[in-house]
This record gives structure tokens, sequence and C-alpha cells, in this order.
């Protein structure tokens, strides 16, 4: 056994929705675990182990690796369970290529889920934040969101305006995906007039809450191209959790994005990303972010991201589409929500994403989100790499 | 950690998190629990394949997820595999020690279920012995419809 | 599998209430004290990976607390949720898969900050199980009873354990409950569920511990010799207690079967030296040594009776007085393993199994021991 090359070889999602009443969590999670089977063409006695998370306090149940296993597959089989709030689905990719990547594995179930509906989100975010200092005066995600979006629009002067493009772009690709909950467009106009929920923040430019789970399976090169004639290649991935205390970030740009892609870029000797990715699935929980975290990302320089947006260069179509799948703003099942950024982004470099579909695509980027302003990325490619 | 701190009282900072749940059942334990509450039923689902009948009810197979559409209901009566008795008032008991809990197999059941074993003294218990169901007055759609288990 | 190895260990002592520490105090005395160990500095890690559990810990993302203090603020890091012996083997995965020379593998819990029957409960589903009420100590009584029923262990053999262990922890500095017990003081403690006594029980605890895992060439360089990791593997039964056969651990055998073959061990009792595995509850620690293949089905009790398992016996188990002695869930499992390094370095005090050369470190995680992962560690 020693280091081998790995590729995703199947994906599977729930539809998501925001209320899923007919099936509880192990049900939810079994859906996108047998899709993802199919799609591979195995069964759960070809899997290796199995790598599941979601975020506990949203679900309300304690050793959720345990207890899932009659909808994951688990029994009688290795399972880990992986967390790291809002990146936990890109934490699970992770996860799995270097369970795969290791020798140890030869074919690894992920899983991603979160039912949403059955909790209460705001009360349980809170209690990420330490209890002596951030969390009396912490007030859900969104308002470190907006932070970030204030520090932003006072040093670029971005506008409203800038973010709700974002969300038009989102919002209308969505209505190519059949899995995505939010499927309907929106104008600039019905963003702004949207409710206010923490300035600058609209409703509409935010994600809403989703019942969804989404399993991906990676393979070893040994057997990966005898799976699938279309592997997804994992060509390197990062991460970073740059913050603990919410007063140590630095607002406006997001350092743990900008730190771990140019890791990547580093690594695989990629020097101009804006020509040299295809298609990013970016977990994007709110607009603003799509303006800026594609600065930190090096696509554009400082200050430039409203233009390259409202330029129609992220759009289907466009020079660099960003989110095809319609991204974080038009569904977000927390714990699968990175998984699916990555299930997508191998769609996409497989060729299987359907309506979706953007054309000619070598290489992705699939990033997660979230802890305190933390960031996972995986690059994936269509040609098997040479390391 | 010490020396700076040496003669300070460590502050300590009471607190509770409050995050409220309303679990979804789901289609399959909903079924479960309407026969419970309605009819005074017990019933499992059955993996063909495996052939075995899992009390509670599975949507699919865990074993080979195939999907379990066949219903059946199992009696209520059966053998205890295990049973302990609570005689300490642990915090997640819902009523006084000392509590007996079981896992009983119901007859025509391959699984156990997880329940009070009641109306016995708790020297009386034994592994093997047979108990019955007994369902609650009131009944209202969770697994406190069956009050308890006792001898049979 | 390629060679990798155990370079440097830390941990803070097993405590009741660790009054003045917060999570991050913790993770920062045990990571420095492996740093230390190891004779590295913070960047000699390449990765880190942090295990906690986000209910023990009462904060979502729990990982969150200690990233700072595990020098995580510009590495890549993940976050196990789940026992530490856990965390390791992702932590070994991701220095086999070739992309990281080092990982630090760090695992905390306060168990004195919350209420564990509480914490425990929220381990049922709350669809059938939860309301009844039940947590980790009814659970485990209720798969005491099945595997004394049968196997025809003893209540006196079970309290035997507690002697050894707790009579163990006299040579661990480190040890929460140092006590010289009698089997009559276990039998005649309180009965918390039968059959388990006060005595039969581990404590709740805090401690954290750190473990610095490296490739066959970052090992080189070390201050220590290094342990090298033989084995590893693990595996989860079913979930519903009613679906398992609670009188057997099936998982440990298959977990552990995996690890032995992994390093080319075929008759565990003679190939090991020392042990250190999950002794949550008395009863366990036979239990588990059955499954493990260390001796037959039903016979730990008798070999226990028999000094078999004595710091001076054929195979020492859990010299440092285990759980038993005291137990912070999630560094549990990191500290069995942490316990074995020291053994087979020779540095384990006065706790000393004298020529160990090959140990077992065991971990569990879940209700009444669903799921384990074993490693096998040689010097």
């Amino acid at each position: 056994m020693g280091k081998k090359r790995v590729a995703i070889v199947g994906t599977g999602q729930t539809y998501h929705k925001s209320h899923r009443p007919d099936v509880n969590g192990q049900e939810l999670i079994n859906e996108a675990v047998q899709r993802a089977l199919t799609d591979a063409e195995l069964t759960i006695g070809d899997i290796d182990a199995i790598v599941i998370g979601n975020m506990d306090h949203f679900e309300g149940i304690n050793y959720v690796d345990c207890w899932s296993v009659d909808g994951s597959g688990g029994t009688m089989k290795p399972i880990i369970k992986l967390t790291t709030g809002g990146t936990t689905g890109s934490t699970l990719a992770i996860g799995g290529y270097h369970m795969v990547a290791s020798g140890m594995f030869e074919k690894v179930l992920i899983i991603g889920w979160e039912k949403n509906s059955e909790s209460d989100t705001t009360g349980a975010i809170t209690t990420a934040f330490d209890p002596i200092w951030d969390r009396l005066v912490f007030a859900g995600a969104i308002s470190g969101l907006a932070a970030e979006a204030q520090a932003y629009m006072a040093k670029y002067g971005a506008t409203e305006i800038d973010g709700a493009r974002v969300s038009v772009r989102d919002r209308k690709h969505a209505c190519n995906n059949p899995h995505a909950q939010l499927r309907k467009e929106v104008t600039i106009e019905e963003v702004l007039e949207s409710p206010m929920l923490a300035d600058p923040i609209h409703l509409l430019d935010v994600c809403p809450r989703t019942d969804g789970a989404c399993a991906v399976i990676m393979a070893s090169e040994d057997v990966a191209e005898t799976i699938t004639g279309t592997p997804d290649w994992i060509w390197a991935t990062a991460n970073r959790h740059k913050y603990t205390y919410l007063g140590d970030v630095n607002w406006g740009e997001l350092d743990s994005i900008a730190e771990a892609s140019r890791e990547i870029y580093a690594k695989v000797g990629i020097r101009e990303p804006r020509k040299e990715i295809d298609v990013i699935e970016l977990y994007q929980p709110y607009s603003f972010a799509g303006i800026i975290w594609i600065e930190d990302l090096g696509i554009v320089p400082r200050g430039k991201g409203a233009e390259y947006i409202h330029s129609g260069a992220t759009d289907m179509g466009g020079e660099l589409p960003v989110n095809p799948s319609g991204g974080v703003i038009a569904c977000n099942p927390i714990g699968a929500t990175g998984l699916i950024r990555c299930a997508e982004a191998a769609l996409q470099v497989m060729g299987k994403a359907g309506d979706r579909q953007v054309p000619d695509v070598n290489l992705a980027i699939s990033t997660g989100f979230g802890g305190c302003m933390w960031t996972d990325i995986l690059l994936h490619g269509k040609e098997k790499p040479d390391f | 950690m010490n020396e700076p701190f040496a003669g300070v009282e460590p502050m300590v900072y009471q607190s509770r998190i409050s995050v409220p749940y309303s679990w979804w059942a789901g289609d399959t334990a909903g079924k479960f629990f309407v026969a419970l509450r309605d009819e005074k039923k017990i019933m499992g689902t059955s993996c063909r394949s495996c052939n075995r009948v899992f009390v509670p009810p599975r949507k699919t197979c865990p074993t080979c997820f195939s999907e379990n559409t066949d219903w059946v209901e199992v009696a209520p009566e059966g053998t205890l595999q295990s049973f302990t008795i609570a005689r300490r008032q642990l915090a997640a008991l819902p009523k006084p020690a000392p509590v007996i809990f079981g896992l009983i197999k119901l007859d025509g059941a391959d699984t156990a279920l997880l329940h009070y074993l009641d109306e016995v003294t708790p020297e009386a218990v034994h592994i093997g012995m047979r108990v019955r169901a007994r369902f609650a007055e009131e009944r209202n759609g969770t697994i406190g419809d069956i009050a308890c288990f006792s001898p049979v | 599998m390629d060679k990798a190895a155990i370079i440097g260990v830390g941990m803070t002592a097993v405590e009741a209430n660790k009054a003045t520490d917060t999570f991050a105090d913790m993770a920062w005395e045990a990571v420095n004290k492996a740093l230390e160990d190891a004779g590295m500095t913070l960047n000699d890690i390449d990765n880190i990976v942090t295990t906690s559990n986000d209910f023990w810990d009462g904060r979502t993302i729990s990982c969150m607390a200690v990233s700072d203090a595990s020098g995580a603020r510009s590495k890549n890091v993940s976050c196990v949720e789940g026992d530490g012996a856990f965390g390791a083997f992702y932590g070994l995965t991701r220095v086999l898969s070739g992309s990281y020379g080092t990982t630090l593998v760090t695992a905390h819990s306060k168990g004195s900050e919350s209420i564990s029957s509480l914490i425990t409960n929220a381990a049922f589903d709350p669809i059938y199980d939860r309301a009844l009420g039940m947590d980790i100590i009814t659970a485990c009584a209720l798969q005491a009873n099945a595997y004394m029923s049968r196997t025809g262990t003893t209540a006196e053999q079970l309290a035997r354990v507690s002697v050894k262990n707790h009579g163990n922890a006299c040579q661990n500095p480190l040890a929460q409950l140092p006590m010289t017990l009698t089997v009559n003081d276990v039998l005649d403690s309180e009965m918390i569920a039968d059959p388990l006594h006060k005595l039969d029980c581990s404590p709740v605890s805090d401690a954290c511990c750190a473990v610095i895992i490296a490739n066959e060439e970052r090992a080189a360089g070390c201050r220590e010799a290094p342990v090298w990791i033989k084995g590893a593997a693990f595996c989860s039964d079913a979930f519903f207690l009613g679906d398992r056969d609670l009188s057997r651990a099936p998982a440990l055998t298959q977990a552990a079967k995996k690890a032995f073959d992994m390093a080319g061990i075929e008759r565990p009792a003679d190939d090991i030296d020392v042990v250190e595995l999950y002794d949550a509850f008395t009863y366990q620690e036979l239990m588990w040594l059955e499954a493990m293949g260390f001796c037959e089905d039903a016979q730990a009790g008798k070999k226990l009776e028999n000094g078999e398992f004595d710091r001076n016996g054929t195979l020492p188990v859990n010299p440092s007085g285990g759980l038993l002695s005291g137990h912070p869930v999630i560094a549990a499992g990191l500290i069995r393993m942490a316990e074995i390094v020291k053994q087979l370095r020779g540095d384990a005090g006065a706790c000393q199994i004298a020529g160990a050369r090959r140990g077992v470190a065991h971990g569990a995680n879940g209700l009444c021991g669903q799921s384990h992962c074993v490693w096998v560690l040689e010097k």
C-alpha cells in the first residue's frame, strides 16, 4: 500500500427541499447514498469505508457516525465522522481523498447531510462561538457576513446592486439544476426590495435552510478507470481555519481562501487562475461573497470583483462560470453543501452536468466555507495528474 | 498557566444552550406509530433478501439496501434478551428510580425493541423471561403508547 | 502500508475538574508537551487533526475552540468527531497519502462541564429510543448483563478489573483515581444500574492528549526512537441496541483481525507485550480482550483471576490504570495510544512493563462499544 491518485467515480444527491417530512435523517442519507452507488454502478458491499458529517446541533443527535449506519451502510464497516461547521461537506471530501490516497481503502463513500428543518439554526450556530467572549454578542451567521460586506464596501465602493447581481446569477443558474431547492429567477429590484436582514444583506442575498444529503464515491487509481470512463481526478486539496475569535478576523478579505488557493496554485503550477480554471463551484453563502472571494482567489485584482460580475464573465456562457448549480443561495443543507460543491464540480469534469454543463471542463474548483471565516478548496481535473 | 494567576479565583460561567428540535419521523416510523396509537398493533418491515423482520421498522434494509415494502404485524409478546435496573436517579431518567429497561425480542421479529419493564419486582426479572406489551390508555403516536412490558 | 511512526506524545493530567483550564489551555499544554517530546517546533508540523465532540463541549464546531492552540492557524487542518484513536487514524491517512510528512493529532473533552447522562442520552435515536431516558451507564449495564449471562462471567471477576486498574493507577502520576481496593469494596459500592456498581464504572473526566505521526523520512530526525505503526483498523457494529448481540463485539473482532493481519501477527496473546484498551466499564476489559482474540471466548474472567493481565502477568492490560482510573471522553483512545508509545520506548516510569516491544492500543465510540479502532505499535 502507498500513495495513490484518487478520482471521484460517482455522485448522488437528494432533491433538496425546505422540509422533508416523509423521511427521517437516516432515510434522507440513504437516498443520496443509493443514488451515488447507482451512478457508479456499485453496491454498498463494494464500499471499503465511509466518511460522514453534519453539524450535530442542527439535528440533535450525538455520535452521528454510529447512529447513521442503517442509512449510510456502515454496519460492519469502518465509518468515521468529520465536522468543521459550514465547511463540513468539503472537509469530508478532503477526508475521503486522504482515506483513499493513503492506500488504506480502495473505494470510500463520503456523505454530507443536514435536516435544517428540524432545529433552530441560529440557536444552534450561536453555540459555535466562544461562550465567554463572542457568544453573547454574536447574532447568527448573517451578522458575521454583514460585517465582511460592510468592510469591503467601505474600502472599494461596492454597492447593494453589485451584491444583488450575484444573487440574480445564481438564482438563474439554479433553474438548470433539478436538485436545487430554489428554482425561480429573481431580479435586482426584487433582491433590493426583499426584507433587510443585517445591513447590507437582504433576504434574497442569502441562502435558505434546506433538508438534503449528498454522497460522493472516491476510488483509487487502481480501480477508478474500471468503474467509470470519466473519472474526476482530485489534483490538490488545501484549507485554512484562519480564525477562532470574531475579533481576530480580517474583515473584507477572506484570508483563508486566499492562502488555501495560493497553496494549490503553487503546488500544481497554476499561474493565471482566470485562464486556467474552467468552472468554480464556490461555497458562497451570501451574494457579496461572490464579489469578494473571486478577488481572494486571484481571479481578478482587488476591487475589480463587481465589474467582473457585471460583465457576465461568471454567468453560464461566460469566460469563467461560477456556480452553474445555482450554488448555496439556491440551496443550503449545511453539512452537505460543501460536498454538493464538490459533487457539482465532479459532474462538470465528468460531463454529466446536464443542462448546467459548462463545455470543455478540464480544471474545476470546489470550495467550502464556514466556521470563523474558514475555507476548504479542492481542485478537480479531467486528466490524471502526474503527481 | 499558574504563576500570574495565583490567588485568583477561577471564573465559572454557568449557561444553558437552548436548541429546540422537532424530528421528522418519516413515513415509515409514521406508519408504525399510527398502528400503535390507533390499533394497538406493533408493526415491522421485512427484507425479502435477508429474510429479516425489523422492529422498529426500517424503510430500507441496513445490510443489503433493498427497499422493505412488506409490513408485518409482530406479536405483542416476546422474550427478554437483556435488562438493567437503573437504581441511581440518573439525569436522563424521565421517572423515579428504580427504572427497569429491557430489550424485548417480540415473536415474529428478528430484532429486539428497547423499552421499560414494569409490574414486576426487579428481583424477578431475568434474561429469557416472557413478557407482554401493556398499551397506554391514552396514546398519541409515540413509543410511550406502549406503557411497558410485563411478565406473561 | 508505508512506514509511519508516532514520534511525539504529550498529555495533560486526567482530572475530575480542570477549573482553571479552558479547552484551548488543555490543548496548548498537550501540544507543547508533544512537540518537546519529539524535539520539534510548530514549523515541523505539516498539518493538524483535532478530535472533539460538539455535545460534550456544548459547542457547535467544537474544534474551533482548540484550533489556534493546536497551531492550526496557517496550516492545513481537519477535525474528527469521535474517540481520539479514530482521529489519529485520519491523521495517519494524511501522512500515508503523501500530502504531509507529519500530522499533529489532538483529542480533548471536559466532562466536568456537562451532565454526562444527558449528553450520552443524546446518542439514542430520537424517534424510537431517546424518550425512554437511557444513557451510557444504563446501556452498558444492559450489555454487561447480556455478556455475563452468556459467558458466565461473574460480578467478582468484573470487580477484579476495577481492583487491578485502580491499583495500576497508583503508579501513574497522571491518573485521576489511584486507589487500593478489594473485590468487596467494588461489590459494596453503590449499585448504579444492575450489574454495574459505582466502582465498575469509569468517572467522567477532563484531559487533552496530543500525538505526532510522521512518515519514515521525517521520523528519522527525531529525538526519541520512533514507535512504528504496524497495523491500524476500525469498524462499526449496527446501531439499534436491539439489532446487535450485545454479548459479543464482532466489529472489534473485525477491526482487530485487520490490524493484526497488517502487522503480521497471528497469535496476539503471544506476540503482544502490553495492551491499553477502552475500559469504560469493568466488563468491557474482559469483553474486548476476548473479542480481539487475546483469549478464548468467555475465558477472560478466569485468566484475570489467575493474574495473567496483571502488571507482572503474561499479558499486562492497562498498566496505566485505564479509563476506570480517569475517563476523559474523546481523549481516551488517544491516551491509550500515548501510553503504549511510552511503554514501548521504556518511558512509562513506574508503570513500565519490562521489555515491552509490541503493544496494542484500542479506542471505542458510540453506545456499548458500537465502533472500535485498534492500533498495533512496535518499537
